[in-house]
Order: structure tokens, then sequence, then C-alpha cells
């Protein structure tokens, strides 16, 4: 994971929609429900988005942009890249770049010291009031770089005490730092844990510095395992929330995960976090290098769904840039420069982040609502058709982007348990030109090949057509509507045509993960 | 000998710094330098160089020859 040094990152998701949110915020009357505390919790809006949480750690997470997917299109989180130091070697890791564990490979945040990180976060903070938690992942390990890592929460939490603090590691120096953390009243730390057996763990890690030497093989992961798991149960027995997040690679570690989700749920973990490989020859990595497959979308969502059972999985991971800013995959870093953010003068307006969250608050009972609604009316107990569909969406809860200017599709399973978000796809632009629109809009057509549908805004007939051809259907009747009863009507109205006769159902095909680093536009 | 930094093949992570039992490794704008009149080769410390053993890049931890033999 990341440790020591000061690279700032933000991942605020839908820096647009914030802008929209922004004007009506002001507006905002205090109705209903009162905002209760300055971390925006409210009495009342508890209940859509819950599921099996208990209700003290769904209070924890419910605005968590990282760990609550309903949170995720409202909120954002921020990380500064203040961590470069790491006290490990992954074998998909090049470490020229940032720690692959918390981003994509292949990128370079900009080092930031603790006094500049905290600087940018509330800068941030000020202008986007959808940024409400800060993450310090690297580019290394969190824990690797413990000074600058508790430095940087120290400043921020004397200015911003509403701003939450959470921390990545691979967990190798976690059980030293356990009471620090606690002191600095960290609620979330996230452990990156791809095995429970030292046979396993050989594979994916060639060495770890730990006691004043290097380890290396089967000693490297017993020693790595045996920190991680002991970190993970005293962080759970202090009350902190702890989520692991895992690397799926195919051949190495996929059918072990199971195993490791036993191990960590067991020990009181509450999120799971499977995600991807993510590996190509150009990342200079180890496993790029050799080769070393990730997985497709199926073979995710397979081990994801078998890893269900009664926990949460969390399926909204983006392994987004370290040093982005904005919400769902916008990127509005160029404004928050180390340059600019020094010059700036910093207002913090907690009252502002207060309206916001209230307004926030709102906009989810309505969506949960719409929902309930929109389920009301369907067949309970008939055939069981599950389909996925795609969503374009630029945050607060909409189907409100358009197709071609789609950074990423949300995919929703529909059932007649109703809409389950699975994940997203992330895609180049279509629309964005440059080299060849054809091939952009083909690569689109593999992220999201599993799918029967795409809903969005608004789409152009060329692109249309050549969804159609492939199969899958295009939507844009559900413009602006929320996203969750648009994919209930769309799945109504399929059940309704399968009815009727005019389809015939049909599982479609397996879909790509993208590979190569995210550059925004 | 002291133990020197390849610049070259230096990510700049800062890992080895705190490591050192002798202080002996400083950054000066993101480069990192070992002073050789500090570095006792973590002689007397520990059993293998801290920063060879800690820094992500093979071969960027090295032995200076250009320098006599620490004694003890
Ligand atoms: S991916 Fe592994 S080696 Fe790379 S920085 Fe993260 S923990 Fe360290
Ligand atoms: S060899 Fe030991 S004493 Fe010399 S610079 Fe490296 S860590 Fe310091
Ligand atoms: S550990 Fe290696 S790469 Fe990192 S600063 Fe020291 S010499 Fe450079």
């Amino acid at each position: 994971m990341s440790s020591a040094a000061g690279i700032a990152t933000i991942n605020l998701t839908d820096i647009r929609s914030m802008r929209e949110h922004r004007e009506l915020a002001v507006k905002v009357e205090h109705t209903g429900c009162s905002t209760s505390s300055a971390q925006g919790k409210t009495g009342c809006g508890s209940g859509a988005g819950a599921g099996d949480l208990p209700p003290e750690i769904w209070e924890k997470v419910k605005n968590h942009p990282c760990y609550s997917e309903e949170a995720h299109h409202h909120y954002a989180r921020m990380h500064v890249a203040v961590a470069p130091a790491c006290n490990i070697q992954c074998n998909y890791c090049n470490r020229k770049y940032d720690c692959s564990n918390e981003s994509r490979p292949g990128v370079v945040s900009e080092r930031l010291t603790p006094e500049q990180a905290a600087r940018k976060v509330l800068a941030v903070a000020s202008e986007i009031p959808q940024m409400t938690v800060l993450g310090i992942a690297g580019p290394g390990d969190a824990l690797a770089n413990p000074t600058k890592t508790f430095e940087t929460f120290r400043r921020v939490a004397e200015r911003a005490p509403d701003i939450k603090l959470c921390l990545s590691t691979n967990g190798l120096a976690l059980p030293d730092y356990v009471d620090q953390i606690q002191a600095f009243n960290v609620d979330h730390v996230t452990i990156t844990i791809n095995m429970v057996d030292p046979q396993v763990g050989e594979k994916i890690y060639p060495w770890i510095f730990y006691d004043h030497k290097r380890w290396r093989g089967r000693d490297a992961a017993k020693i790595l395992t045996e920190r991680q798991l002991e970190g993970l149960e005293m962080l759970v027995s202090k009350g902190i929330l702890v989520k692991v997040n895992s690397v799926m690679i195919p051949g190495i570690n996929d059918g072990h995960l199971v195993e490791v989700n036993e191990a960590v749920k067991s020990r009181g973990a509450f999120l799971h976090n499977i995600m991807p490989l993510i590996s190509e020859a150009e990342h200079g990595t180890y496993f790029g290098l050799n080769g070393q497959r990730g997985p497709s979308a199926q073979e995710l969502k397979l081990l994801q769904d078998r890893c269900e059972g009664e926990m949460n999985m969390m399926r909204h991971c983006r392994q987004c840039r370290a040093d982005a800013v904005g919400l769902l995959g916008e990127d509005r870093s160029a404004e928050f420069t180390t340059e600019k953010v020094m010059a700036m003068e910093v207002r913090y307006d907690l009252a502002r982040r207060q309206a916001y969250q209230t307004q926030v608050d709102e906009t989810r009972a309505e969506i949960g609502a719409a929902r309930e609604a929109e389920l009301a009316g369907i067949a309970q107990g008939a055939d069981d058709v599950k389909i996925l569909i795609a969503v374009a969406t630029k945050g607060g809860g909409k189907v409100n982007e358009h197709f071609g200017h789609a950074h990423e599709f949300q995919i929703y399973e529909a059932s007649n348990a109703g809409a389950k978000f699975v994940g997203h796809r992330r895609v180049d632009h279509y629309c964005q030109g440059g080299y060849g629109e054809e091939d952009a809009l083909e690569g689109v057509i593999r992220a999201i090949n599993d799918c029967h549908a795409v809903l969005c805004s608004k789409i152009g007939g060329c692109p249309k057509g050549t969804l159609k051809e492939a199969g899958i259907d295009p939507v844009d009747s559900f413009a602006h509507e929320y996203i969750e009863r648009s994919v209930i009507g769309y799945y109504k109205d399929y059940l309704a045509r399968l009815d009727s006769g005019e389809l015939t159902h049909a599982d479609r095909g397996d879909a790509a993960i993208r590979q190569g680093a995210f550059i925004a536009a | 000998m002291a133990y020197k930094i390849v610049k070259s093949q230096c990510t700049g992570c800062g890992m080895c710094e705190p490591e050192c039992p002798n202080k002996a490794i400083n950054e000066k704008n993101g480069i990192f330098m070992i002073d050789p009149a500090k570095c006792t080769e973590c002689i007397g410390h520990y059993d293998d160089a801290q920063c060879a053993a800690c820094c992500p890049v093979d071969d960027t931890c090295i032995v200076d020859n250009s320098y006599p033999r620490y004694q003890a």
C-alpha cells in the first residue's frame, strides 16, 4: 500500500453535480429531518441503503464515498499523497509509480509535505462540500511513513474536525500503530490482504522489510499474514472500522480469496472489496512483465457473488487515480495544484458544508421512496430473470450523463429483488474523438458487453445503431430520473416484453476490464 | 567503505532515511544521499545494511569502493 510521504489525491464523486447541488444547497430549508452534528449525520434517512449493517456501523459509513455505494453518488473522498515509502514489495507494483493497491498502476501522484497536504485538503473542502473523507493511501504505505501520515491528520483535524480520516495499509506495520490510529480518531482503516496462506503469499510478495531485515519467500508471507490479521483484530477490538481490499490474481489467489473472505469476516472486517488485478507489460510490474493476466468482468463478479453471503461486498471501488479531484471519475485536480493551493486564500465554511449535506440526505430519502414505489408493482415469485444494465451518470443518483460523455458506466443487476449495484466500468470517452471514434465505441461495447441495456440521458443515432447490433438496448427515456427506479422500470418493461413474446431472454457474454491508466480529459 | 545511493535509480521514496541507525542519509530537494563520514555500513547495529535491505529498487544502495572499509 502506500507509505510515507506527501502526495495528495482527491477522489470526489461527481463534481459537476456538486455544482448543481451547491445551487440547491443554498435554497435548502430544514424540513423533516434535522442535521444533528457537524458530521452531517441526520436523524432520518437511514432506511435506504442500510441493508444488513448494524446501525452503529451504518451511521459511520453512510456518508463515506468509499464504503457506502449509495453515498458514493453524493460524496467524495480525497487522497493526499504524503507517504511514498513502502516496507514490502508486491508483484503487481512497480515502485516508480503509486501503490497499486490503492490507485491504478502506472500513475504518479504529486508528492506533498504534510503542510501542503493539509492546505490542499482545506482548499478542496471549502470549494467542494461533497468532500467528506480524507484518505492517506500512498503512494507507498501510510504506515511505512508514520510521521508524515499522522502529521497530516493532526493538521487537518485541527482546522476541519468534520472531515473523516482514513488510511490504507498493507498491514505489516499496523499492530505498532493501532494506538496512534485510535488517538487521531481515524475511524476507517483499509488493509490489503491478498492471502492468508504463506504458500499463496510467496507468489505475490517477493520480499518484506521487517525487524531490520529483508525477508523473502514463505517466511516473508508468513510474517505479513500474521501481522495483517493481528492488526485487523486489534482495530476491531477498539471499535475502528476495517475494510479489507483484495486483489484478484487469476491462477494465484482467485480460489483462495474465498478463504480470505472467511478469515477477515470472522475477525470483524465490515467490508471486503475484491478488485481485479490490473496488469500490463508497460507498467513494468513483475506480473505485467511475466504475462500474468487480470480477471474478466464475469470472473470478478462470480467471485464477488461467492464471497457475498451475509457480508457486504464493496463493488464500487474504481481503483481511482490517487490525485484525481472529482466525483464519479471526473477530475478537477488541475484546479488544486500545489502551486494554486499554496496561493489560495482558504476559508473553511462549515455552515455551507452542512447545508449541502442536509440537502443530500433529502435527495437520498427521495431516491429510496422512488425505488420502493417502483418495486411495488413487480411480480414476486415470477421466474427469476436477471439482467445487467449499464447506467451513465454524473452523480446525484440520476441517469444524467450523455452516452458519449461517460467516463464510466455504473452496472446494476436487475431482478425481481430490485436493482443491485454490482460495479462500474471505466471507458474512454466515446465522444472525444481524436483517434477514431469507432475504436472508442468498440471499447465501450467491450466494457459493457454483458449488459442487456444502457441507460443514459441522451445518445446519438449512430452509436444507437451500433449498440443495437451488438445486442445492447440503448435507452434515453429515463433521462434525469433516479437510477434505481429507472433500472427497475426498465426491468419491468423487459419482463412485460418477455411475457408478450416480443422478446426472448438470452444470456449475454462476458466483458473486459479496462487495463491502461486512465487519463482524464 | 561506505554505502552510496545510485542517483539515477533512486525513486526518492524516503524509506531508507529513517531506517539508518547513524542518520547518515539526508534528503535535499528530493535527492537522497549518504554521508560517507557517518555511514558505518550498519556495523555495530544490524547484520544487514538497512538502506540496501529496505530499498525497493535493487542495486540502488551499494558499497562505495572509493572509501576504505569501515573500522569499528
Ligand atoms: S502495491 Fe505493494 S509494494 Fe506497491 S506500494 Fe503498495 S504495498 Fe507497497
Ligand atoms: S549502510 Fe547502514 S549506516 Fe550506512 S547509510 Fe545505509 S543504513 Fe546508514
Ligand atoms: S529507499 Fe531506495 S529508492 Fe527510496 S529513497 Fe532510499 S535509496 Fe532512494
